[in-house]
C-alpha cells in the first residue's frame, strides 16, 4: 500500500534527465527543494497565471467551505426533522433524502448548463454549493439527534428553553465529535473533488490543487521531455493536507466513518 | 421512536429552508432536466429540440461503442469490487490476529484513503508508464509487452489495478470494526471447539461478517461505477481514443465532448435506474440488518 507513494516522492527529488532514462527512482535525489519550488511558486498553465499555492488556497477553500457549509446546514435541516411537529414533515423528510439516491455524476450535464445559467461559472459559489445538494451530512446527523435522550429536552423544557436555546446551549455542545468526525470527511471529500471542478473552472485562477492534476497531464502528451519531478512534487502536495488530517484526527475519522455509515 | 418535540409555526420552515432550497435548485431542477432532455434531439447549439420519445434510449441500446462500454463497466465493478474486498478482508483478519500493533497496522493503511482519485491515478500512469514505469518494466521482463494507452488490455489492467488500490483501505476499516464487534466470549468458544483457524474463520468469523460484507458489496459497487472517474480519466489521460471507458465516463464524454446532449442525457437517465435499483436493494438489507440486531 506504501510503496507507489513513496516511489513518487522519492521521484519528486529528482530533475527529469535522470527519471527519463532510468525510470522511477527508489534513492533521494538532490532536487528536492527545486522541484517543490518550481511546482508551488512558478506559475504555469496556459496563461502563466496560476502556481501552485493559489491551487492549494483553492482547495482549502473548497474543502473548508463545502465541510462547513453543510454541516451548518445539515445541521438546521435535521434539527427541524427531528425536534420539530410540523405539516409537510414527512414530505420534507422524502424530498432531502431522495437526494442521498443519485450522485453528481449522473446528472453532470444539466447541473452544469443550471450553473452556467445561473452565471456561477468560475465562482467559489458555483464550485461549492451544487456539491452540498446532498443529504449525507443530515443524515449523519438526524442519526445522531435520535440517539439523544428524551430526557434532556423535557428538562430544558421545563426550565423554559426555547428551541433555539436548547438548540445552541445543549445539542451543539452534545454534537461536537460528532461534527468533528464529518468535518473531516467532507473536508476530504470536498478536497479530493474532481469532476465537478473539472468541468465549472475554466479559469484557471480557480483551479483546485486535484483539478490541476487533470492539466499536469497535458505535459505527457507534448513531445518534450516530461516534468516527472514536479508533477510527483504537485501530487505530493494535493495529497498531503487530507492525509494529514486523516492520520491524525484517525479517531474521530474512523468513529464518523463506521458509525454513520450504519 | 417518539421523540419530545417542539412546535412552532415558522421554526421548522426557516431551518429547513436553507437546505430544502440548495437540493430543489441543484438536485430535483437537473434530475428533471436530464429526464426532460433525454427525450428531445437537440442540436449541438442548443438552438432548437424536438420531441423524440425513446429515440435517445434505443439508438444508445443498439451503439456498439455503448453497449461495449456496459460491458466493460460489468467487467470493471466486478473485479474491483472482488478484489477490494478480499484483500481489505484479509489484511483485516491479520491486523485483528496482531492485537498490540493493530493501531500502527490501521494508521498504515488508513491514509490510503485521504488520497484523490486522479492523484492515484496520476502515481499509477507513472507506475505503469512505458518509459519510466517500474510495473511495466517487471512485466516487460516477463516478456508482457505492456503498453499502457495503446493496448486495451494494458489500459485496462492498469486502471483496476489503482481503482483497487485505491479502495482498500475504506474497506479495511469496515471489516476490521466488524471483526473487533465480534464478542470474545464467541471467539474462545470457537477456539474451544475447534483447532483449525481456518475453519474456524469460514464457519464461525466470516458468517458473523456477512452484515458488513453486504454493505461493503454496495458501498464497492457505487464507488466502483461513480467514484472511479477521477482515475480513469487521468490514465487516460483525458483521450480515450480506442480505450475501454465506464457508463459514467461515457455520459461525461459524450455529453461534454460529443455535444450529444439527448444521447447524454438518456445515459445519465439510465444509469439513476440502475442506482435506483442498487440503492432500494440496500435499503432492504439495511432494514433487514436492524432486524437482525
Amino acid at each position: 500500500m506504501l510503496v507507489p507513494v513513496l516511489m513518487a516522492f522519492l521521484t519528486s527529488s529528482h530533475d527529469s534527465a535522470t527519471v527519463h532514462s532510468g525510470g522511477l527512482q527508489m534513492t533521494l535525489g538532490d532536487d528536492l527543494a527545486k522541484n517543490y519550488y518550481n511546482a508551488m511558486l512558478v506559475p504555469g498553465g496556459f496563461t502563466k497565471s496560476v502556481d501552485g499555492m493559489r491551487m492549494l488556497m483553492n482547495s482549502f477553500i473548497l474543502g473548508i467551505g463545502f465541510a462547513v457549509g453543510k454541516i451548518i446546514i445539515s445541521m438546521l435541516a435535521a434539527y427541524a426533522i427531528v425536534y420539530f411537529r410540523f405539516r409537510f414533515a414527512t414530505f420534507a423528510f422524502w424530498l432531502i433524502f431522495t437526494t442521498l439516491l443519485l450522485p453528481l455524476e449522473v446528472r453532470i450535464l444539466p447541473s452544469y448548463e443550471i450553473v452556467q445559467g445561473l452565471g456561477l461559472l468560475n465562482t467559489y459559489t458555483g464550485l461549492i454549493v451544487p456539491l452540498i445538494a446532498s443529504a449525507t451530512g443530515t443524515f449523519f446527523f438526524r442519526q445522531f439527534y435520535k440517539s439523544v435522550p428524551n430526557e434532556l429536552i423535557e428538562a430544558a423544557r421545563i426550565d423554559g428553553a426555547g428551541p433555539v436555546k436548547f438548540f445552541i446551549d445543549i445539542l451543539v455542545p452534545l454534537s461536537k465529535t460528532m461534527i468533528a468526525a464529518i468535518f473531516i470527511i467532507m473536508f476530504v471529500f470536498g478536497w479530493n473533488q474532481y469532476l465537478w471542478p473539472t468541468i465549472m473552472t475554466t479559469d484557471e485562477r480557480f483551479f483546485t490543487m486535484v483539478r490541476g492534476i487533470s492539466q499536469i497531464m497535458q505535459v505527457f502528451i507534448g513531445s518534450q521531455i516530461p516534468e516527472y519531478g514536479e508533477a510527483m512534487a504537485l501530487a505530493i502536495i494535493a495529497m498531503l493536507p487530507p492525509v494529514a488530517i486523516v492520520v491524525f484526527f484517525q479517531r474521530w475519522f474512523v468513529k464518523g466513518l463506521v458509525e454513520s455509515d450504519k | 421512536m417518539n421523540k419530545s418535540q417542539f412546535r412552532s409555526p415558522l421554526y421548522p420552515y426557516l431551518l429547513l429552508l436553507p437546505q430544502l432550497s440548495i437540493v430543489v435548485i441543484f438536485f430535483y431542477w437537473p434530475a428533471a432536466e436530464a429526464i426532460r432532455s433525454s427525450f428531445y434531439l437537440e442540436d449541438p447549439f442548443g438552438f432548437s429540440s424536438t420531441f423524440v420519445g425513446f429515440d435517445n434510449f434505443e439508438d444508445m441500446v443498439s451503439r456498439s461503442d455503448y453497449v461495449a462500454s456496459a460491458r466493460f463497466t460489468i467487467i470493471f465493478s466486478v473485479l474491483v469490487t472482488f478484489f477490494s474486498l478480499a484483500a481489505a478482508l484479509l489484511l483485516a483478519v491479520t491486523a485483528d490476529r496482531v492485537i498490540k500493533g493493530a493501531s500502527t497496522y490501521k494508521t498504515l493503511l488508513m491514509w490510503v484513503y485521504a488520497i484523490a482519485p486522479p492523484v492515484a491515478g496520476l502515481i499509477g500512469i507513472m507506475l505503469f508508464d512505458n518509459l519510466v514505469g517500474p510495473i511495466a518494466e517487471f512485466f516487460r521482463s516477463f516478456g508482457w509487452d505492456f503498453k499502457l494507452g495503446v493496448n486495451r488490455f494494458d489500459t485496462a489492467f492498469a486502471m483496476i489495478t489503482v481503482s483497487i488500490w485505491k479502495q482498500i483501505p475504506v474497506n479495511f476499516i469496515f471489516f476490521l470494526s466488524g471483526l473487533q464487534g465480534i464478542p470474545k466470549s464467541v471467539q474462545e468458544a470457537a477456539a474451544i471447539d475447534c483447532a483449525s483457524s481456518t475453519r474456524r474463520f469460514w464457519t464461525i468469523t466470516f458468517p458473523l461478517l456477512a452484515p458488513t460484507g453486504f454493505f461493503l458489496l454496495i458501498i464497492n459497487i457505487t464507488y466502483s461505477l461513480f467514484d472511479t472517474f477521477g482515475v480513469i480519466d487521468v490514465v487516460l489521460k483525458g483521450e480515450p481514443g480506442n480505450n475501454p471507458v465506464t457508463l459514467v465516463y461515457k455520459v461525461f464524454l459524450d455529453g461534454f465532448r460529443g455535444g450529444d446532449l439527448g444521447g447524454s442525457s438518456a445515459q445519465s437517465v439510465i444509469l439513476m435506474v440502475l442506482v435506483l435499483i442498487l440503492t432500494v436493494f440496500q435499503f432492504r438489507l439495511i432494514e433487514r440488518r436492524v432486524h437482525y440486531n
